[in-house]
């Protein structure tokens, strides 16, 4: 012990000490002894195992690792027979050492616009220039902790900001300074799509802004690398000197992946993610990204559903997740994702191994499992020739073990960091396990001795009794006391371990203070039984099927195309052909195929459709649902933003609408703005990607925003212009006139800076892109159609457009559409004169209209919706109809594919059980081209199913915590529901 | 007396623009009416197809067959092919008491205060309101105005649609006292950083003792005549005495049986369950207690994923068929929805419900409720003629088109701030 000590000392001595450093503490000696570990199993690598092989290491590398190595005289031997070596973990996401940023003070009560720095870049939270080691301090404490779990390098970062600037990859190793432990002061570059707690500056205030300025961003590094800037911007210059860094992006979650991966694609840059754990969900969309993965090895953990109301609250796809997750490494090797873990987000890193055993439990092959955690990090960061392996020239980083380190019973008893000792537990502790007859005084008694080898338990009888008693071993000696039958007399013991003999015997205390020795004979070895029955506990429970979505209402296979054929229904056309009676329909590849009477079609699904209405399905031209944010309100003009980015596929309301009838909804930005963002025009797909869910080449739009929520009225925010309607009025004019000017510039030929913001603008100046114009009082859509009359182009819609009753007539002439509510009013002051007849004057003046609902409530029963308007205004039922089937379509021009039932156009339809326009109606079956996507008998069975699987899991979930396993209180997670002025 | 006429010019000016104030109060009833024709729903779960309905005073004086042999008094309105209703009756409503949600001096619903059983709603009625005259021309022409927020809102009041001032309007002043259950699950306050989702609530027994504290301090202070007043425990006695009652908001399972076993252990004697959400899985317990609900309108959304998506649509068909007295309120609404009342019950109609059990939702059901039943929420001689003519069915939006309504037998007007500016600028596009 004393000799490896001292041998320890030596080489810190030697490794440690630059050679261009003067020395005045002693005179310079190297130390350029080698040191053999032999006998031992050795993981080169994880497909690389000797299985009694030999490494040999010299000043903190690798000198050789093999079968035979030929052992240089100046060699200190260790022999490991029967243990284990392995390169040490690496941990390459972790901000170790890095002081945490400190939250900026919310100063002001209205935001801030500007950036609170000089010299950067404008926006606060693109921080290229950081760098960990500028706020990095060695952290002992943390570094051994890390080394209990078997790390020996992190790649360390500041975890904060939209670009976080660079990290460093650090060795553990404690007995040297930042000159040995840093390998490289820039080993990566790191972004997120969050904001630096640093700053308060607003922008952005959502996800699709943090997207839209990580675009913007690398558009003017590509310009400022040009040359064109007249000015110095540090931001820029770091990030252009980055370039050809490691580019590691924080997403934490599968849609999030495939957000980062989509804007790396745009400008050619691979990122490295950081994954959530639930990428199984996804598996192929994530796969098809080609990105290398940081998998936090994370689990959630059940529920406490003890309480059944309690449980209530837990909603199934909580409990699926909890159920699955575990097996999202499994699925990720499976399908040959390169992946690698990391500690982030563990709140404890003694968990890290019981979370490893998990994964593998749940079928992640144990090389993978290494791999993951040495070769893999080290290749993402091309570090292979210095971590990650054992090879030659490697770092002598590795671990010994007691066994296969992906085992339970396992022990790590050393964690070599660059040639340096780092002893975990005493490898030589001999195993004192078993029974014993133990001599104590006059007494015998019987002792048994269990539990782990280092953390061993005991138990004392006399005779049957069994007396309250202690042990402890420690450094080859063992401590152990006992109370007498009655509990007030205290027998003391210590003894050293010797290796040699099974026998223990050394000094003994008596209750009554006289020295004596105790003797305890082994009469039999430990029972390996108990410790079988602690491995069963860690058995995978049963894993459910993945729906799609995941969730609750999802389909247990993705709903299919099918050739039906509804026969004698009553069909609504929503063309000049009106109403059809006792009509068939026939729906094959998607389309509808034909329109007639007694139709047939060998191999269709033959829907009996008489006394049943068959219509259009209804389209929503201004919806919030399915989005992970609706407003991006950190500027008064924010056309850079688009909502495509963040749809959300996986949210309940899609479902909800669909019983409703809806097969199409415009995902509008918000209202906080005049110049909003761009819209996602859907169709309501359940279980398919937001990919798949947005139109195949989608017409553009745009929303736009007038009246009291561009100007802030209704909550304290006084300093962002405008705050008035002549504001509003003065800022369009501005912008369409700086993207003219920015158009004449680009068409010029001269170098120009590309503004996605601009681009869109010019964009809606040709007519190529339309606005949807959230708008009140006929002043304000009055001016608006002036200001696009005097840019030459035309507004396409005013949405809510509560008071477009009183400028019908210039409406018409402007020749713009109208989305409206029904009945919609008092809400707040700019609605005082909303009136129900607004849909039927509009409509009877010649304008285009629909009605929306910008409510998952409404949306959801817009038939009701249009029913009213027959009410207010005595429309026809059929020109009622029209304003949610086809006027949708034609105001979001897609009224060629859908809107109306004509053959040839797309296979979206609702069976109704009624007149659809009664409030007695129900859809019974709602088909977006040719799939049925909601239908009311199969949604019944689902119910059941919600049922019976929310049992089967709760079932499990008291299991586990009956295992003693954590559990977390019950919650309720809720998607977010939006309407156009949430924040 | 030159500056005199000139006010009184300018006044007169003011009143002869295109009137954007309330439409006048109908005046007493001085002739009686017949209805004679219509396919009348009784509110009491009857029809009578052809019928002949007769009234006076403001009072119903006939309801039968129209080929009933008896003189038809007052003025005939033939109503062949359309249909009678009751006045719909809305519940728990903040109607009159806010005008324009987001600005905040018309907002005059929740007062400073957890338990304030002393806030009385009909005061600040306002009987002009803009928003209560468009409840007319859906049929809407009565309700029950109640404070909100805090622990105990206040002291509500009914009310009818048609009058100059509050005074005018009570049909029932006082009527009961209205408590927000705690819930035992609470939303994170996000905005303060914490996590959104809904945990549960540490603090929910302490909520619930705080309440059964002041009712007790309420029942002591009520056995004395105390020196001094305190306002809240005073305005609690009729509780006590049964002549108010308990409205108590609550929708999760624990909350209702907490509440209710805590409302009988005190002896309160009129207790109505408020909300209700999960009231359909002890329809047994609230039988039991003899609680009536006040159940959400059918037009929300489900408040959990895996609920059925029509979990809404048909919780109150789901306690009717229960055998509990049920009727509709939609208070977490703006106020202007209340016009669709009939539409909700419309759509319990959707989900299999009788057309006649949906109306008593809105009519008998309520009426007995607020304890008016023996004047209002049915159609029966001697009982207010509060009733209205429409085209079609009342209860669906395509044929709700009332003619005529009467509130105490007042020929009440269908006209509104709404009505007027349809006409005016439908005018103005046909003159053009």
């Amino acid at each position: 012990m004393r000799f490896l000590a001292l041998a320890t000392l030596w080489c810190s001595v030697s490794l440690f000490a630059q050679d261009y450093f003067p020395n005045n503490e002693g005179v310079k000696a190297d130390n350029n002894n080698f040191t053999a570990f032999t006998n031992a199993k050795i993981y080169i690598s994880p497909t690389k195992i000797l299985d009694n092989g030999t490494l040999l290491i010299q000043n903190g590398k690798v000198v050789q690792a093999a079968k035979s190595v030929s052992i240089p005289k100046n060699t200190v031997i260790i022999n490991l027979e029967g243990k284990y070596i392995y390169p040490s973990f690496i941990d390459i996401y972790s901000d170790f050492g890095v002081e945490k940023p400190k939250k900026a003070s919310n100063g002001g009560r209205t935001a801030q616009y500007g950036p609170s720095r000089e010299g950067f870049y404008w926006n606060d939270h693109i921080m290229s220039e950081k760098n960990a080691l500028s706020s990095f301090s060695f952290d002992d404490k943390k570094a051994k902790e890390l080394r209990e779990a078997g790390f020996g390098v992190v790649n360390t970062h500041i975890q904060d900001g939209i670009v976080r600037g660079t990290g460093a990859l650090i060795t553990l190793n404690s007995n040297g300074t930042d000159n040995d432990r840093v390998l490289d002061d820039k080993s990566a570059q790191y972004l997120s799509f969050k904001k630096s707690v640093t700053s308060q500056q607003s922008y952005p205030t959502s996800l699709m802004g943090s997207m839209a300025l990580l675009r913007q961003m690398y558009h003017d590094m590509d310009w400022y690398a040009k040359g064109n800037s007249t000015t110095k911007d540090r931001s820029l210059e770091a990030l252009i000197a980055h370039k050809n860094l490691v580019q590691i992006f924080e997403a934490k979650d599968k849609g999030h992946i495939l957000r980062a991966d989509k804007i790396g694609d745009a400008f050619n840059i691979q990122y490295t993610i950081l994954a959530g754990g639930n990428e199984f969900e996804s598996i192929n969309e994530v796969k098809a990204t080609n990105a290398s993965l940081i998998v936090p090895l994370n689990f959630p953990v059940a529920y406490d559903v003890s309480n059944p109301y309690q449980a209530e609250y837990v909603s199934l796809e909580d409990m699926r997740f909890w159920n699955q997750a575990p097996t999202n490494p499994k699925v990720l090797a499976e399908h040959g994702v390169t992946f690698s873990f990391t500690l982030h987000d563990l709140k404890e890193t003694a968990s890290f191994k019981s979370n490893l055993l998990k994964a593998i439990a749940y079928g992640l092959p144990k090389e993978k499992a290494l791999a993951a955690l040495t070769t893999v990090p080290a290749q993402i960061l091309g570090k292979t020739n210095q971590i990650g392996s054992l090879e030659k020239g490697s770092l002598a980083n590795f671990l010994i073990t007691s066994g296969d380190i992906f085992e339970k019973e396992t022990l790590l008893y050393e964690n070599w960091v660059q040639g340096q000792q780092n002893i975990i537990l005493d490898k030589n502790q001999k195993d004192i396990r078993g029974e014993y007859d133990l001599v104590a005084g006059e007494n015998t008694y019987k002792l048994s001795i269990s539990g782990e080898i280092n953390k061993p338990k005991v138990e004392v009888k006399e005779g049957e009794d069994k007396l309250t008693a202690k042990i402890n071993f420690d450094n080859q000696w063992v401590e152990l006391s006992f109370n007498n039958k009655e509990g007030d007399k205290v027998y003391r013991m210590t003894a050293p371990v010797d290796p040699s003999t099974d026998l223990l015997t050394g000094r003994l205390w008596l209750p009554n203070g006289s020295e004596s020795t105790f003797k305890a004979t082994k009469t039999a070895p430990f029972d390996e039984k108990e410790k079988k029955a602690d491995a069963s506990n860690d058995d995978s429970s049963e894993v459910l099927a993945l729906t799609y979505p995941n969730l609750g209402y999802g389909y247990k296979s993705k709903a299919q195309q099918e050739t039906i054929l509804f026969k004698n229904a009553t069909v609504w056309t929503s063309e000049d052909a009106g109403i059809l009676e006792a009509t068939d329909v026939l729906v094959k590849n998607g389309k509808i195929a034909k329109i007639g009477k007694n139709l047939k079609a060998s191999g269709a699904t033959v829907v009996d459709a008489t006394g049943k209405h068959l219509t259009a399905g209804i389209i929503d031209e201004h919806t919030h649902i399915a989005a992970l944010a609706v407003n991006e309100s950190g500027q008064n003009s924010s056309a850079e933003v688009t909502m495509e980015d963040v749809v959300n596929p996986e949210h309940i309301a899609i479902y909800r609408n669909l019983a409703g009838g809806v097969t199409t909804a415009q995902l509008l930005h918000g209202s906080a703005n005049p110049i909003g963002g761009r819209s996602a025009i859907l169709k309501l797909k359940w279980g398919v990607s937001a990919d798949e869910m947005i139109y195949s080449n989608s017409p553009k739009f745009i929303k736009f925003a007038l009246g009291e929520n561009v100007k802030q009225s209704n909550w304290n925010s006084y300093s962002r212009f405008p705050q008035t309607r002549m504001g509003v009025e003065q800022m369009l004019i501005n912008y369409f006139q700086r993207a003219k000017e920015y158009e004449a510039k680009k068409k010029s030929g001269q170098a120009f800076r590309y503004d996605e913001e601009m681009e869109v603008l010019v964009e809606i100046l040709n007519g190529e892109r339309f606005i949807s114009c959230h708008s009140y009082v006929q002043s304000e859509i009055n001016m608006l159609m002036k200001v696009a009359e005097k840019f030459n182009f035309k507004v396409n819609t005013f949405t809510h457009i509560l008071e477009g009753y009183k400028v019908a007539d210039k409406m018409k002439e402007h020749g713009v559409g109208a989305s409206t509510f029904s009945d919609w009013w008092a809400y707040k002051y700019e609605v005082n004169d909303a009136i129900p007849y607004n849909a039927a004057i509009m409509q009877s003046q010649g304008v285009t209209v629909a009605l929306n609902s910008d409510d998952a409530e409404m949306s959801r029963r817009l038939n009701q919706e249009a029913a009213k308007t027959v009410k207010y205004g005595g429309m026809t039922e059929l020109e009622a109809w029209k304003m949610i089937t086809i006027n949708p379509a034609k105001l979001l021009h897609i009224d060629e594919r859908v809107g109306s039932i004509k053959e040839g156009k797309d296979a979206d339809l609702v069976l109704w059980n009624d007149h659809p326009l009664s409030v007695y109606a129900k859809a019974e079956k709602t088909l977006i081209d040719g799939t049925v996507y909601f239908d009311l008998e199969k949604d019944k069975q689902q119910r059941e199913a919600i049922k019976a699987e929310r049992s089967q899991l709760i079932n499990l979930m008291l299991k586990e915590k009956g295992k003693g396993a954590a559990t977390q209180e019950p919650q309720k997670n809720t998607d977010e529901l939006f309407h156009c002025d949430s924040l | 007396m030159k500056i005199i006429r000139n006010i009184i010019s300018v006044v007169l000016l003011i009143c002869s623009l295109p009137s954007f104030a309330q439409q006048t109060p109908a005046p007493k009833q001085s002739e009686a009416f017949s209805v004679e024709g219509a396919v009348a729903h009784l509110g009491n779960g009857e029809v009578i197809e052809n019928s002949l309905i007769m009234f006076q005073d403001g009072k119903i004086t006939f309801v039968g067959d129209a080929k009933t042999k008896i003189a038809r008094q007052g003025t005939l309105i033939n109503a062949t092919g359309k249909h009678v209703y009751p006045g719909f009756i809305i519940t728990c409503t903040s109607l009159g008491l806010v005008e324009i949600d987001a600005v905040r001096a018309t907002n005059d619903k929740d007062e400073i205060g957890e338990m304030i059983p002393h806030i009385r709603s009909l005061i600040a009625y306002n009987a002009e309101s803009k928003v209560v005259e468009s409840m007319r021309p859906n049929g809407v022409l009565m309700g029950q105005i109640s404070p909100k927020g805090g622990t105990i809102s206040g002291t509500s009041s009914v009310v009818q649609f048609d009058a100059w001032n509050w005074e005018d309007a009570a049909v029932k002043t006082d009527d009961g006292i209205h408590l927000n259950w705690p819930n035992s699950f609470k939303q994170g306050r996000w905005w303060l950083g914490e996590d959104a989702a809904f945990k549960p609530n540490k603090d929910y027994a302490k909520e619930v003792g705080d309440i059964e504290t002041f009712f007790k301090n309420a029942i002591a202070y009520g056995k004395t005549t105390p020196a001094s007043v305190n306002p809240a425990f005073a305005a609690s006695q009729g509780l006590f005495s049964g002549t108010q009652k308990l409205y108590i908001a609550a929708d999760g399972e624990k909350e209702i049986i907490d509440a209710v076993t805590f409302a009988k252990k005190l002896g309160i004697q009129h207790i109505v369950l408020v909300g209700g959400y999960h009231a359909y899985k002890i329809t047994d317990f609230l039988k039991e207690n003899k609680v009536a609900v006040l159940v959400r309108a059918p037009h929300n959304l489900p408040e959990f994923d895996d609920d059925d998506y029509d979990l809404p649509f048909k919780l109150p068909k789901l306690l009717s068929d229960a055998g509990l007295v049920v009727g509709i309120q939609n208070m977490h609404q703006s106020n202007f929805q209340n016009r669709n009342l009939p539409f909700y019950a419309g759509q319990l109609v959707q989900q299999g419900l009788s057309k006649e059990k949906a109306l008593q939702m809105i009519t008998s059901n309520p009426a007995k409720i607020l304890g008016i039943d023996a004047d209002y929420g049915s159609l029966e001689v001697g009982k207010s003629a509060t009733l209205f003519i429409s085209e079609g069915d009342a209860l669906d939006m395509r044929t709700n088109q009332l003619t005529r309504a009467f509130i105490d037998g007042r020929d009440i007007s269908l006209e509104t701030h709404q009505t007027e500016l349809w006409k005016r600028y439908m005018e103005k596009y046909n003159s053009k």
